[in-house]
């Protein structure tokens, strides 16, 4: 599609979601309309079939998770998205994708809850996204974009990821930024070698095994033995694809940490510190499973306190404390998701200087 | 001598986990036949639903996916569109079809969707031990329906074959009954044509097998088989309810 863009153009988060897929090779989009996401099937029931694509709209985003699982193991490259009352909806088919080593692409753009909560930003879905959400003990691949073009990026990885480890992945993001527009640079798709997809199913040919796509294992230690080697893959994707920021953190004595929509409001209360003279510094997950746990552990050698932020009541901020060094401290400012609760940078600016103040090694700041 | 019955290429010489009586192992010998004489076997793609039929891979040599219970339709849409040259059919029990699967049924059917679905009618969830499906009989009794269907309560027994008729995209739908050497040869017929509309593309077609369990009924197979005769026949009319051809 784009592959020989480079200028600028400027689009909705959302869209740029969608122009991934097609640049990623998605032959497969199935989904159900749910605000904040509407802009994703929007545009790919308009260009995914002038690419040869099938866009369909679902009954359910059941009927979404179900037909994406069906094309996936068919071997083609497939996406859906929704938000919150519809990522419920699809756990379990993603439990039935994760069972069945499947890979697949799934975006979420949170709204509040539970229930039918609303449509403004929230974060409130980490625990879902990142815990697996579905039954039966598993994780999804999960990127966090905070900017339209990590929206564009990350969708492209996600594909990659995917299909690399045979593990359905997520784009988590929230309206803020599946709505709003920046200039990004469409690239063309990074050249990635991936293996044959094999195990599909394609019709059995003559003098060729019978392939099977099932979650269903009821061989003696079968199963246990399926959990083993996923727990492995999980590790391999801990140590080779975890993707975090950092931003002003090697002198840093507070290091506030958050993703998505909040590390941007973050980032620009970090410069507002910085400029008061304070030794702050940001440290924003992009993956958020596997969690960039060793950006957590070698920061905390050196800095002993950490802020964490989030539209929620606290739920990244169980896997920031388990990361960091024991001696280091970690400090939360949450504010649920809600129409009015989006957090001004100087609100954030207050929350650091308040935490600073009270730190004992920061470096004397009068203000 | 010359051989004049013999297993289908498109099923594996295996023994099934089958319960004596099941017509089960019948409707998948009549899938097997059909995917053989229209010379399938390398282009077919079965979707398995959950309930007796769940280890479909296990006796088709053919390859398959595994569906959450009720969602075959889906995934066999799915499926289809990403591979639009292949053939694809579900393998449905009642429960999974008419119960926690009707949406997904009904769309795909709505949609025209170029799959077959073979759908087991036995009144009852054979997997789970026999509890009321949405197509007992009134005054059935079952391990959840233990004074009888009441259909002031629960509503009357689906008739799926008729119901999927009414739909645009259904190209074909038929009711068939595996009790006698003739009802298995007009079955035979019609899942060949099932798969014969699929491979003409001229829509979604539909086979709803009356079949029996004479496990959950707490029957011998040979009154379970008059069962379907004396009850099951009466309340659901054999028949082709729609075919394409005709229109
Ligand atoms: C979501 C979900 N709910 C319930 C079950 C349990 N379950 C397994 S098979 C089955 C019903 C099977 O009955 P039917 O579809 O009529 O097929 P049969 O076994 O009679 O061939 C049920 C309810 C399940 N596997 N998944
Ligand atoms: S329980 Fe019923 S449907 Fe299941 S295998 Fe036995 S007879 Fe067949």
């Amino acid at each position: 599609m784009n592959s020989a863009v480079t200028e600028k153009i400027f689009v909705k988060g959302n869209e740029a979601v969608a122009m991934a897929a097609l640049e990623a090779g998605c032959r497969c989009y199935f989904g159900y309309p749910i605000t904040p996401q509407s802009d994703i099937p929007e545009y790919l029931s308009r260009e995914l079939p002038k690419t040869g694509g099938e866009f369909l709209q679902a009954e359910s985003e059941i009927g979404a998770i179900n037909m994406l699982l069906g094309a996936s193991a068919a071997g083609v490259r497939a996406m859906t998205s929704s938000s919150g009352p519809g990522i419920s909806l699809k756990q379990e088919g993603i439990s039935y994708m994760a069972g069945s080593e499947l890979p697949g692409v799934i975006v979420d753009i949170m709204r509040q809850g539970p229930g039918l909560g609303g449509i403004d930003a929230s974060q409130a879905d980490y625990f879902q996204a990142t815990r697996g959400g579905g039954h039966g003990g598993y994780r999804i691949i999960v990127l966090a974009p905070n900017s339209v073009q990590e929206m564009y990026d990350l969708t492209m990885q996600a594909f990659d990821l995917s299909d690399l480890y045979r593990i359905p992945a997520m784009v988590l993001a929230d309206s803020v930024i599946g709505q709003m527009k920046e200039s990004i640079v469409a690239n063309p798709r990074p050249v990635v070698e991936l293996p044959d997809k094999g195990w599909a199913v394609r019709g059995r040919q003559e003098g060729t095994e019978q392939n099977v796509v099932k979650s269903l294992k009821l061989g003696d230690g079968e199963m246990e033995k399926f959990h083993w080697m996923m727990h492995d893959r999980y590790q391999l994707l801990a140590d080779k694809e975890c993707r975090w920021e950092e931003y002003l953190t090697d002198d840093a004595d507070l290091i506030v940490t958050a993703f998505g929509s909040t590390s941007r409001i973050s980032k620009t209360a970090v410069a507002m510190a910085r400029e008061a003279g304070m030794k702050v510094g940001l440290l924003r997950p992009i993956t958020l499973f596997p969690f960039p746990k060793r950006a957590y552990a070698a920061l905390s050698e050196h800095c002993k306190l950490f802020l964490d932020i989030e539209l929620s009541t606290g739920q990244m901020v169980d896997d920031v404390r388990l990361s960091v060094a024991r001696d280091a401290e970690v400090a939360f400012y949450g504010r649920p998701p809600g129409a009015g609760s989006l957090p001004t940078p100087e609100e954030l600016f207050e929350q650091i200087a308040r935490h600073y103040r009270a730190c004992p090694a920061a470096t004397e700041v009068t203000l | 001598m010359k051989q004049v019955f013999t297993r289908p290429d498109s099923l594996k010489d295996v023994p099934t986990h089958f319960c004596p009586g099941c017509n089960h192992g019948t409707v998948h010998r009549l899938v097997g036949e059909a995917i053989d004489d229209l010379g399938l076997r390398s282009e077919t793609i079965g979707v398995a639903s959950v309930g007796c039929s769940v280890f479909l891979y296990g006796y088709f040599d053919i390859d398959v996916i595994e569906a959450p219970h009720g969602r075959a339709p889906a995934v066999a849409t799915g499926a289809k569109r990403a591979r639009p040259d292949r053939i694809v059919f579900t393998y449905q029990g009642d429960g999974d079809l008419a119960a926690i699967g009707m949406s997904e049924i009904i769309h795909s059917a709505n949609r025209g969707e170029d799959i077959t679905v073979i759908f087991v009618n036995n009144t009852t969830y054979g997997m789970t031990g026999g509890q009321m499906a949405p197509t007992t009989l009134p005054g059935q009794k079952t391990s959840t329906s233990p004074y009888g269907r009441d259909v002031a309560k629960d509503g009357a027994p689906f008739k799926m074959a008729e119901l999927l008729s009414g739909l645009d995209g259904v190209a074909f739908s038929a009711r068939v009954a595996l009790n006698s050497p003739k009802n298995v040869l007009m079955a035979q017929k019609a899942i060949k044509t099932a798969f014969q509309y699929q491979v003409e593309k001229k829509g979604f077609s539909f086979i709803e097998a009356l079949s029996s369990c004479p496990t959950n009924w707490g029957m011998s197979p040979l009154a379970a088989n008059q069962r379907v005769v004396d009850e099951m026949i009466p309340y659901f009319p054999l028949g082709t309810y729609k075919n394409r051809a005709d229109l």
